[in-house]
């Protein structure tokens, strides 16, 4: 156990290694008015003695370094857009814990809904009709294939008009936080719903749940103790994943809300072109989403014991 | 037994013996009677006329849905190339003048002359409703949104199939090295483990940031990463089968790795090669929504549909202007749904097990 979350924490490690890598060549081929506050004003020499003071006209292979001891000792440079002149990890530290908040908020209430509808959808197989299931399929399909930025717009603007609703956000009125929370969690409760059904109605097919419906175990019984059980498990895995999902998805959500989140952060900071801020905003999030996946393969080991880690023995 | 729908002769004759045999009614000593050994019948084989095809062909054409939503993409791709051939047919980018009432700016009421008629000049014509000259009306600065939404259409058309289509190639070929060659097993997976990590939408943001926009980036953002996940699925599918019986009978008889990849093992993968296809045009749409609307998309000469939503989205305050975020929304969520089923219920009809019955 121990030898497997250290194999795959060095292979996490080394991926992120990689992607700043990247990240940091990507980002020398950007146009370099991004460092600069007022660009167009600047003379060449300006802009020349600029460049040197940032260590940008130095060779590559220097710069990376830098850079690396930078991000070793948690120094990322510092906003020369957003904020002239304030260190950048300030200026994402302030915003983390909103969007956490929301992000984490969002995925309960995806979990709260998206389950007992999957269980619901699953169950209605076994019916004449099969309403419920139908029902379901019909919201998960028009969750999964309308672009969700086309629905987080109509959220937006028809919820809005409800009385007590806004169209932004204020942190000290808890209804407008309903609206992002809700469009956040659609997604996730389409995922969850339709992967919870698919596992459950294999798991429902399998012999031993015919052999205890056989003995006449009650059904309610059946799924709730046999059938959800087994059919979570996979479910587990996409759980950390989600997180970060919820942290992607409000990139639009929280821009649309104006949310002085994380999400809103990485889109103004593009938009006005802030090179510094950009990168460190991309590393966070590819540290994240490597931590997430990092976290469910762990967890799902952890949940089912059928599951052998590290080399797997005996197999085809 | 209407339920056979097989119209083969032998299938039907078959089947119609046994509904006489079934209906016959046996007196009680026929009943009661060892029936006598036949070895003739021990050997009678049963006749298949199986087509993998087929019974593909058939299962899907048995789900009512998908079929409705196959001849509504049919339908709509072949309008928008058809659309630019019509009469009327106007260039998107134009910008349109026509003679109306001058709006005073401040009290927002026609201007009048001396004799009380409003005052005519010719202006751009901004923000028109649908009507009979322009059919899906104008946007805010007077283009023409009947060609705009239909050229849009297009373009966004060819960015996902264009990603597909990438997505296709590289997947089957790395796939199929990857699944095929065990050399080169280990040194694919542990590189796939440390790229599949890296977020899409992180990738595709970063690459539209630092590149030109324009379509050629965008599609080549969208292509650099979706690959990874076709290869996957198909170099999983390659190692299952790759040592079945057959497979193996062929190397022993010497046939080339070439052509076993390419008669062998390919026509397996088929039908999944398909629905990825069908999976990843809408969510190359999807994303290209996203792209423009954090401001990286394509620059506004090229209509797609994720311009036209985003235009639309910023007029959508104004009741009357609404039309402007309407029409692309509907026919952009038509195209994914439409996508959408017809990809699931063919990877429905494609598996074996649904071909019973």
């Amino acid at each position: 156990m121990v030898k497997y979350i250290g194999k795959r924490l060095l292979r996490s490690l080394l991926t992120l290694f990689i992607i700043i890598t990247i990240v940091f060549a990507l980002l020398r081929l950007m146009p370099i008015e991004g460092y600069f506050q007022n660009f167009e004003k600047m003379s060449a020499t300006q802009i020349q003695v600029g460049l040197q003071q940032l260590g940008l006209t130095d060779p590559l292979p220097q710069q990376l370094l830098h850079f690396w001891q930078g991000a070793v000792q948690g120094d990322f440079g510092v906003s020369h857009k957003y904020r002239v002149g304030v260190d950048v990890l300030e200026i994402i530290a302030g915003k983390i814990p909103l969007s956490l908040a929301i992000g984490l908020t969002s995925l309960a209430l995806a979990l709260l809904i998206g389950l007992p509808l999957g269980i619901l959808m699953a169950r209605s197989t076994r019916t004449r009709w099969k309403i419920g299931d139908k029902l379901g399929t019909v919201f998960v399909v028009v969750i999964q294939a309308i672009p969700s930025a086309i629905y987080y717009i109509f959220i937006q603007f028809y919820c809005s008009q409800l009385p007590g609703f806004s169209m932004f956000f204020d942190a000290k009125r808890p209804l407008t936080w309903i609206l992002p929370i809700c469009s956040l969690a659609l997604g996730n409760v389409a995922y969850y719903a339709m992967w919870l059904r698919r596992y459950m109605v294999d798991e429902a097919n399998k012999d031993y749940v015919k052999l205890a419906r056989a003995k006449g175990v009650p059904t309610a019984e059946i799924s709730r103790r046999h059938v959800f059980r087994n059919a979570f498990v996979p479910l587990v895995q996409f759980i950390p994943t989600s997180v970060i999902l919820t942290l992607m998805g409000s990139l639009y959500v929280e821009s649309l809300y104006s949310i002085p989140g994380m999400g809103g952060l990485l889109v103004n900071a593009i938009q006005i072109q802030d090179n510094t801020l950009v990168q460190a905003l991309v590393l966070l999030y590819a540290a994240i989403s490597i931590a997430g996946l990092l976290v469910g393969d762990i967890l799902m080991a952890v949940l089912d014991p059928r599951i052998t880690l590290g080399k797997k023995e005996g197999g085809r | 037994m209407a339920i056979f729908r097989i119209k083969d002769s032998k299938t039907q004759a078959l089947a119609d013996s046994l509904d006489r045999q079934a209906q016959r009614q046996f007196t009680q000593e026929e009943l009661f009677q060892f029936a006598p050994y036949d070895p003739g019948a021990g050997e009678r084989g049963g006749y298949s006329d199986y087509s993998y095809w087929r019974s593909t062909l058939r299962a899907f054409r048995k789900n009512r849905v998908a079929m409705f939503f196959l001849c509504v993409i049919l339908a709509t791709l072949l309008f928008t190339f058809l659309e630019p051939l019509l009469p009327y047919d106007r260039e998107p980018n134009t910008i349109y003048y026509v003679e109306q009432a001058e709006i005073n700016l401040f009290t927002r009421k026609p201007v009048l002359d001396e004799k009380g008629n409003p005052v005519m000049k010719v202006s751009r014509a901004t923000d028109r409703a649908p009507g009979e000259e322009f059919w899906f009306g104008t946007n805010s600065i007077g283009q023409d949104l009947w060609s705009q939404i239909w050229s849009g259409t297009r373009n966004s058309l060819f960015i996902g199939f264009s990603v597909a289509c990438v997505d296709a190639l590289l997947g089957i070929l790395v796939g199929v090295l990857w699944g095929y060659v065990r050399k080169l097993d280990f040194l694919f997976t542990e590189l796939y483990n440390i790229f599949d990590n890296v977020p899409q939408t992180l990738i595709v943001v970063i690459i539209s940031y630092v590149l030109r926009p324009g379509m050629g980036t965008m599609i080549f953002a969208m292509c650099l990463t979706s690959w990874l996940a076709t290869a996957r699925f198909i170099r999983n599918q390659v190692v299952i089968i790759r040592d079945r019986d057959y497979n193996l009978a062929s190397r022993c008889l010497g046939t080339s790795t070439g052509r076993i990849i390419t008669k062998n093992l390919l026509p397996y993968l088929v039908s999944i090669i398909t629905m990825r296809m069908a999976l990843a045009i809408p969510a190359a749409i999807n994303n290209e929504v996203f792209i423009t609307y954090i401001g990286l998309g394509v620059p506004l000469e090229t209509p797609t549909l994720g311009n036209l939503v985003e235009a639309g989205r910023k007029v959508m305050g104004e009741a009357a202007l609404r039309y402007q975020l309407f029409i692309p929304v509907v026919i952009l969520a038509t195209i994914t749904i439409s996508f959408y089923i017809i990809g699931n219920a063919f990877a429905d009809a494609a598996d074996p097990k649904n071909h019973v019955n």
